[in-house]
């Protein structure tokens, strides 16, 4: 693929470009392409095993793709030359798992990243880590430890996390997965914020309410690539693909309406 | 002389003595502390050649008496280190001797606490954008070290009872003034049982020490479940 070919547009924060990852024979992503926008949130959707996380990984190298693209506004996460930890410090990531770091208080765990990683002061990091803990709405929760809080609680913990690192954009990989069905939506709540406050956002998840409502493109992956994408409105009311509507119908009736 | 006299008669050179048992103790640990946590970190996360050459180490002083590892290094090492023009007293080549021993069980430890942390907080700290030494300093480390309170106190212990085989190298630590007491009094038994209470007392005093430490770094969810709060 020729690299220089459609130079990236102002607002394009994030683009993918034929990305193929292998794990030994089992070929998971192959040339997936996508782009995303300032503000824009797009939620993946599609069948277990078909790629979707491992896109996502593939976009902060947490997993480094075999082959393919990736961009960060005009630097380019994929090359060699680019430091990958200034790059991953501008895209934040939500784990299914939460991840928070046991040791630490969810005060802490807000606060290393903008003193490890951006060499804040810790008066002035402690100060920020407080409003984004409040602005998940666990402002009184700054001082427990992961092991004391529910899941819900840890995840929206790990959501002010990526928040204080002002990310441009940030990775959701299935975030409300791990949870009671009680517990979901708290985490919905601040994701369905985030996203009116004009956050960047990829999310992949189940949440077709979510997906619904929030996003601006829900994109359908399987078999390692994406068959079909298109705003919520047109891709719930008349999907192109046949296995589309094949995976809705189950969705539905699995989770309702 | 009962016994409580004779004990209290020679206690002073024993305790004179215990100091540099303590000494070579403190020593030890410290320098097996340090080398240990390389050697864990070298093989969990190093490249294949340091993989390979932290489990050589490793093999070779779990591998062979420490009795053997300490006359090596104790006679080795000044010779190796003279003609560099570094002159090293006696008892640092001992603690050299042992410190390279302790380091390889140590580092097993901290092997096995580095291993034992979910590989969810290495991929969290890195998508912050923490450097792979960051992460490890400032994540999985103060984890690691916590978990291992128990399992390296057993490698302190150890360390304070081993120490007394530096009596093979005429170090005057416990053991040997033990010795010579006791061929000096020809009170053979009781010198001994002094000897043992002495290194029972600073046994004692060490766990409880760590057991304390264990408590007072302890965090929830992380290591003994229950004894929180």
């Amino acid at each position: 693929m020729n690299e220089s070919q459609s130079p990236p547009s102002s607002d394009v924060i994030l683009r993918v470009e034929g990305l193929h990852k292998s794990y030994g024979d089992n070929h998971v992503l192959r040339g997936v392409s996508m782009q995303l926008c300032r503000g824009e949130t797009k939620v993946i959707i599609g069948p277990s095993g078909t790629g979707k996380s491992t896109l996502l990984r593939c976009v902060n190298q947490l997993s480094v793709p075999d082959s393919g693209h990736v961009w960060l506004g005009d630097k380019e996460i994929t090359s060699r030359y680019e430091n990958i930890n200034h790059l991953r410090a501008e895209i934040g990531f939500v784990f299914q798992s939460f991840n928070l770091f046991t040791h630490l208080t969810a005060l802490a765990n807000v606060r290393l990243g903008p003193m490890k990683v951006k060499g804040m002061k810790k008066s002035a990091a402690t100060q920020l880590a407080m409003e984004e803990l409040e602005q998940v709405g666990l402002g009184d929760k700054a001082d427990a430890y992961p092991a004391e809080l529910s899941g819900g609680q840890q995840q929206r913990v790990s959501i002010a996390r990526a928040l204080a690192m002002s990310p441009q954009l940030i990775l959701f990989d299935e975030p409300t997965s791990a949870l009671d069905p009680e517990l979901i939506g708290e985490v919905l709540e601040v994701m369905v914020n985030l996203a009116k406050d004009g956050m960047t956002m990829l999310v992949v998840s189940h949440e077709m309410g979510f997906a619904r409502s929030v996003s601006d493109e829900i994109i359908f992956m399987e078999g390692g690539n994406i068959l079909e994408q298109g705003p919520p409105e047109d891709f719930f009311t008349s999907p192109r693909e046949a296995r589309t509507r094949e995976f809705l119908s189950k969705i539905t009736e699995l989770y309702g309406e | 002389m009962n016994f409580f006299e004779f004990a209290w008669s020679i206690l002073p050179q024993l305790l004179e003595a215990t100091k540099l048992t303590l000494w070579i103790t403190g020593g030890s640990i410290a320098l097996g502390f340090v080398t240990g946590i390389f050697l864990a970190l070298g093989r969990v996360y190093g490249p294949r050649p340091i993989q390979w050459l932290t489990s050589a180490y490793i093999a070779f002083f779990r591998g062979t008496p420490l009795l053997v590892q300490i006359t090596i290094v104790y006679f080795g090492l000044p010779p190796l280190l003279n003609p560099l023009g570094i002159h090293i007293p006696r008892i640092a080549a001992a603690v050299v001797g042992f410190g390279l021993n302790s380091a390889a069980y140590q580092a097993e430890y901290f092997r096995g606490a580095v291993q034992s942390i979910q590989s969810g907080q290495m991929l969290a700290a890195r998508s912050m954008g923490l450097s792979r030494i960051k992460s490890i300093v400032f994540v999985i480390l103060p984890q690691a070290l916590r978990l291992v309170i128990p399992s390296w106190s057993n490698e302190l212990i150890y360390t304070i009872k081993y120490s007394s085989l530096a009596y093979f190298l005429s170090l005057q630590e416990l053991m040997f003034v033990g010795k010579k007491l006791s061929l000096r009094t020809a009170r053979t038994f009781e010198t001994y049982i002094v000897v043992a209470l002495i290194y029972l007392v600073i046994v004692l005093v060490v766990s409880w020490f760590l057991h304390r430490l264990e408590r007072r770094v302890r965090v929830p969810g992380l290591g003994a479940p229950g004894e929180h709060r």
